[in-house]
């Protein structure tokens, strides 16, 4: 306890991705996630590292394609808006094989929205988030401690299946303080062979390029890249659940509706109301298991989220439609409070879902 | 559950964000579970400023802060915007230099502290917050010296290790008022 300091967000995934190794860092500010940028710039030319505000969002994510080809760690964050702008780049880090961190603290949307807290990527980011077959590992932190360990796991991913992990944050869950302890042990680098560092004549030359123009080649990098996917969907869920052993009426959320569901829960418990919890901590790979488990005993679903409904599509999917799932949200910067969730519980107990 | 839900409003430059931070970390020196919750966005300039605090033995759910059980308002704009939602039998404190009405609730207790006032008479004209924190801490039943002395030298950077003395002072006046 005694070595935690209070940090925002914002600052703990940064912090974090230089502990993890990341020296390069390119950005474009941008409410609510700046203090990211802010931090990167104080912190990276102290230890020899580069932070670059770049003249826009696009120009960075092409930044961090360019880096990652020499094999290095690099980051670069946004929020929504400026998340669309690097879309182009997110395609051609996937196209080819790239890994990279990139961090989302949504604001609502749509088109410049507003600057206040939101989840209503889920869509941009599960589902690919630019043009082409690809996915990004989507990792939804719900404590400012998980930001950080997010961020970690986040390079880790990254580099061991040559593709993006996106951190999927909001802007609460970037401008809150809490307390967090940055002990990590980070592994030895993860050998990149195919990274282009010069042959000092020794090797052939390693192409880092998106661009197949012999469709058999670009349908056999799909397949293989989809191979990837599928075993990442096999053994990179992670999930938390939260008083489900019992549970009839079953509550899912990510990040800060996460939260607000939890003193929801805890509020319904005292009142005799038997409610878990489902947190997916992964949005992509999407934690299928528990959804599985919960449709043959409980009696509805709630998905708690920041926009209009997205998650609660994966969520009907990984239930099969065996219950009712039903839908309790904010959107447009607003966040659910405890009570409209702990309403809709109450809800599901008398008798729920038409 | 045991937990104290603190918002802290005013006008953006009166150290309501630092104010809030002394808190959660008074709260964490002591064990506690804490979170911390700036409002973030155009009303900072200008308009009103205010934290979300929680100090908890469990850990913090929400970090928003919705019906608090201690309020500080700095400023008229901050009372009347959140006076309404104090938890019943709560605590208000206001800065009685700043605001000129009286707290309308009668199932509160309220404290006036004409804190600017008291900040200007004993030349700390920029610590009217810290002797409001001094007054919460007080009514709270949570001022002591150790915890004090703790939290304000994790919030007061080492380079101004000369402001220990004068925060810690106009807490007592605070306290004391």
């Amino acid at each position: 306890m005694a070595d935690k300091v209070l940090m925002k967000g914002n600052e703990a995934i940064a912090e974090a991705a230089i502990i993890a190794g990341c020296r390069h860092y390119f950005g474009y500010p941008i409410t609510p996630q700046t203090e990211i940028a802010a931090y990167m710039a104080k912190r990276m030319p102290k230890i020899g590292g580069t932070f670059l505000q770049a003249e826009s969002e696009i120009a960075a994510i092409n930044m961090v394609y360019g880096v990652s080809s020499t094999g290095k760690r690099v980051m670069t964050s946004s929020s929504s808006p400026g998340i669309s702008l690097k879309g182009e780049g997110l395609s051609y880090l996937a196209g080819a094989d790239l890994p990279a961190l990139v961090i989302n603290v949504q604001r609502g949307g749509p088109g410049l929205g507003g600057i206040q807290p939101s989840q209503s990527d889920y869509f941009q980011a599960t589902k690919g988030g630019a043009h082409g077959d690809f996915r990004m590992i989507v990792l939804a932190p719900s404590s400012v401690q998980e930001m950080a360990d997010m961020t970690v796991k986040g390079f880790d991913l990254a580099d061991k299946y040559r593709m993006t992990a996106m951190v999927l944050a909001d802007g609460t869950m970037g401008q809150m303080m809490e307390p967090v302890s940055l002990d990590y042990e980070i592994g030895a680098p993860v050998e990149k062979p195919w990274a282009t560092t010069g042959t000092k004549m020794e090797r052939p030359h390693n192409i880092v390029n998106s661009l197949f123009l012999v469709p058999d080649e670009l349908e056999k990098s799909n397949f293989e890249r989809f191979e990837r996917y599928k075993y990442i969907e096999e053994n990179e869920c992670m999930y938390e659940e939260y008083m489900m052993d019992d549970a009839e009426i079953c509550v899912t959320a990510f990040g800060i509706a996460a939260r607000v569901s939890k003193n929801a829960i805890n509020a319904a418990r005292e009142m005799g109301i038997k409610v878990g919890l489902i947190r997916p901590i992964t949005l992509w790979p999407f934690p299928v298991a528990p959804y599985r488990k919960a449709a043959d005993k409980v009696k509805e679903i709630i998905s708690v989220e920041l926009s209009m409904g997205q998650m609660i599509e994966d969520v009907k999917l990984a239930s099969e439609c065996k219950v009712p799932v039903t839908l309790c949200n904010r959107v447009g910067g607003m966040i659910p409070s405890p009570e409209q969730v702990l309403d809709a519980i109450k809800n599901a107990a008398n008798g729920g879902a038409k | 559950m045991s937990a104290t839900q603190m918002l802290i409003a005013g006008f953006g430059g009166q150290g309501i964000l630092f104010t809030g931070k002394f808190l959660a970390y008074k709260g964490l020196v002591e064990g506690k579970e804490v979170s911390w919750l700036p409002s973030y966005g155009p009303e900072m300039r200008g308009g009103t400023a205010s934290c979300s605090v929680i100090l908890s033995d469990e850990p913090v759910g929400s970090p928003i802060v919705s019906t608090p059980d201690v309020l500080v308002a700095m400023n008229l704009p901050s009372l009347d915007k959140y006076e309404d939602s104090v938890a019943p039998g709560g605590i208000i404190i206001v800065d009685s230099t700043l605001i000129e009405r009286e707290v309308k609730r009668d199932d509160v207790t309220v404290y006036y502290v004409p804190a600017t006032k008291l900040a200007s008479d004993n030349e700390m004209p920029t610590l009217a917050n810290m002797i409001i924190a001094g007054k919460l801490l007080k009514a709270t039943d949570s001022f002591t010296d150790e915890g004090v002395d703790a939290a304000l030298k994790k919030v007061i950077s080492a380079k101004r290790a000369d402001m220990l003395d004068v925060n810690k002072k106009a807490m007592q006046i605070g306290a004391d008022c």
